[in-house]
């Protein structure tokens, strides 16, 4: 298990440490930092004095250890709009983000659990049909559509949550439903498909046998089992979640991380985007790191791939 | 082996293969969409009622034929220029059909190389595809795309460009799993004993075998960019205006939604069904595969 460990996560160091190059490289090949610096109206001689004052004329290479360097001491340079240290405000920002991600991820499991078991309880019927159809309908929609389909609902019609803004936990409900239908269908197949599993189990018959109501083997017995699954691919998808919530963060005006990256985007504030990156990418290489080890620990057979 | 009649003998490979297309309705429902999707952005010119780009400042916002104040002279009424919103509608379906069009064949080739070159020769080529895909995976698709896109300058050729060299992975991860288990098949091994040379036995032996699951993940993949440039188009960092990009249209529209709901649901729904068509016609595919390899 130990071995297993090290080797998993030496292989996640490496792919942080090679998403840190390519996200430098990326946003300075197909953009000029030194312009951005310097405005959008500068002169050439202006633009060229910036490229030597902040040491972008050296090779790509070089300002790469060099930014390496000092992030490693935690130092991740400053805005280059907000004029204040990008770390600071990446980590302020976060905390939003992790929250919405989690509450949308709640959201998709509730859903996929009540429909996906109902619909494995009950297969070929309409009821399976139903959640079928609510799957269908979560993978075709646009997430963006989706969420102004919510506004008009909840905010115009309704007039119970407010359109944008955050703060309060009546600013987290409409984020949460468009973001979390988004991974629900995952979610959903998945239990279905392993419920469906788990109920045509021997232990499963027995327990039947020996009298127990129907709703009490699938909520105790055979629920616990078709969820080992889930467990790993929930780790994955929430950061697949924090990655979608830029969309979903701008259309709210929820202040985290996305809306952050968005405005940082259109602001042309390289320093910013590029630890954002860095960090969803940290964040996905922890939690698919925590379902290998999660998966390994439930089911000892894949210890030794 | 679950009691089904075995195939006919009497009938030929290909006879077979159409008997199973015929008795999958979610094959021919999506592919019929699709079809006749396709037939639209075609017949664009032919099919539109009006220029989509011409403005008509007089004509703002006219509501679609199914409200008291609609007329059919402009069937889904027009948008905040006066623009004719049914031939921007029809317009828009090309943009969309390109996006995915193209996005999957830059991203075919680059992943199904990228698979099949893991697959065949495993060892260490293996170990870097695999560290190539578990990278490419820990970066946020959108967000990336959305910053080369912006710092380079939004339109349709670069959208196409950034989405077609990010969206490789799930080739090569199905491309990798296949090869593998075609790789080990005696064919493969007689092919080799009679002193085929390795790029011939990949082109012509392992890859006819792993087409079919080739085309499943090229919908997927094609759903899947045709929203990302949706996405990026509605927030303003995709295909530039006036280019009736579906997503874009709801983005200019979202202003207006409270008033002229028709604005943002019309273009929403157009997408939702484009996606529908292609998920259902990749579902359709995959069960046609399933019941072949039997």
């Amino acid at each position: 298990m130990l071995g297993f460990f090290l080797k998993r996560f030496g292989l996640a160091l490496l792919v942080a440490f090679t998403v840190s190059i390519i996200a430098f490289v990326l946003l300075r090949v197909s953009g000029d930092i030194a312009i951005a610096i310097a405005g959008e109206g500068a002169q050439q001689a202006d633009i060229e004095a910036v490229r030597r004052i902040h040491g972008l004329d050296r090779p790509l290479a070089v300002q790469y250890l060099a930014w390496l360097g000092s992030a490693l001491s935690g130092n991740f340079g400053d805005s280059l709009y907000f004029k204040t240290p990008v770390a600071a405000l990446v980590f302020d920002k976060l905390p939003v983000t992790l929250l919405l991600g989690l509450t949308a991820l709640t959201f998709a499991l509730v859903i996929a659990l009540i429909f996906g078991t109902l619909a494995a309880a009950f297969p070929n019927t309409w009821i399976d049909r139903l959640s079928l159809s609510i799957a269908v309908v979560g993978q075709v929609m646009p997430n963006f559509f989706f969420a102004l389909l919510l506004i008009m609902l909840f905010s115009i019609s309704l007039r119970w949550l407010p359109v944008s803004g955050s703060g309060t936990w009546q600013h987290l409900v409409m984020p949460t439903i468009a973001l979390g239908y988004y991974v629900a269908p995952a979610f959903m197949r998945l239990i279905r498909a392993s419920m469906i599993e788990v109920l045509a189990s021997d232990y499963i018959r027995t327990a039947r046998a020996k009298g127990l109501p129907r709703w009490m083997v699938i909520g105790k017995h055979a629920l616990r089992n078709a969820l080992v699954p889930v467990v790993a691919l929930a780790a994955v998808q929430l950061g697949f979640l924090l990655g979608g919530s830029v969309v979903i963060e701008t259309i709210f005006a929820i202040d985290g991380l996305g809306y952050l990256a968005y405005r940082s985007i259109t602001q042309k504030d390289f320093p910013v985007i590029q630890v954002i990156v860095l960090m969803l990418s940290v964040i996905y290489v922890v939690l698919t790191l925590l379902s290998d080890l999660i998966n390994a620990w439930l089911d000892p057979r894949i210890r030794v791939a | 082996m679950t009691g089904s009649p075995g195939p006919d003998p009497a009938l030929t490979e290909r006879q077979r293969l159409l008997r199973r297309i015929r008795s999958n309705p979610s094959f021919l429902i999506g592919f019929g969409l699709l079809a006749l999707i396709v037939a639209v952005a075609i017949l664009a010119p032919l099919l539109a009622p009006h220029d989509p780009y011409a403005q008509d400042l007089m004509a703002r916002n006219r509501p679609p034929f199914w409200y008291a104040k609609g007329d059919w002279e402009h069937p889904l009424g027009t948008d905040q220029l006066g623009r004719d919103y049914l031939s921007r509608l029809i317009y828009g379906a090309r943009i969309s059909l390109l996006i995915g069009a193209s996005v999957i064949v830059i991203s075919g080739l680059i992943g199904t190389t990228m698979g099949l070159a893991a697959g065949y020769f495993g060892g260490w080529v293996d170990l870097v595809v695999t560290f190539l895909v578990t990278t490419r995976l820990s970066l946020p698709v959108i967000l990336v795309a959305l910053a080369v896109v912006a710092f380079i300058g939004g339109s349709l050729t670069v959208v196409i460009l950034v989405l077609g060299l990010l969206k490789w992975d799930r080739f090569a991860v199905v491309m990798r799993s296949t090869t593998q288990q075609v790789r080990s098949l005696d064919y493969i091994a007689a092919a080799e004993a009679a002193g085929a040379s390795t790029a011939r036995i990949i082109v012509s032996e392992v890859l006819p075998n792993v087409l079919p699951h080739l085309i499943v993940v090229a919908t997927l993949e094609a759903a899947s960019a045709i929203l990302l440039e949706a996405a990026l188009s509605f927030l303003g960092l995709g295909v530039q205006p006036p280019l009736p990009s579906w997503g874009l249209m709801i983005s200019e529209a979202k202003n207006y939604m409270f008033f002229s709901f028709w604005l943002i649901a019309i273009p929403g729904t157009a997408l939702a069904i484009l996606i529908f068509a292609i998920n259902l016609a990749g579902d359709g595919l995959r069960d046609i595969n399933a019941t072949s390899e039997r």
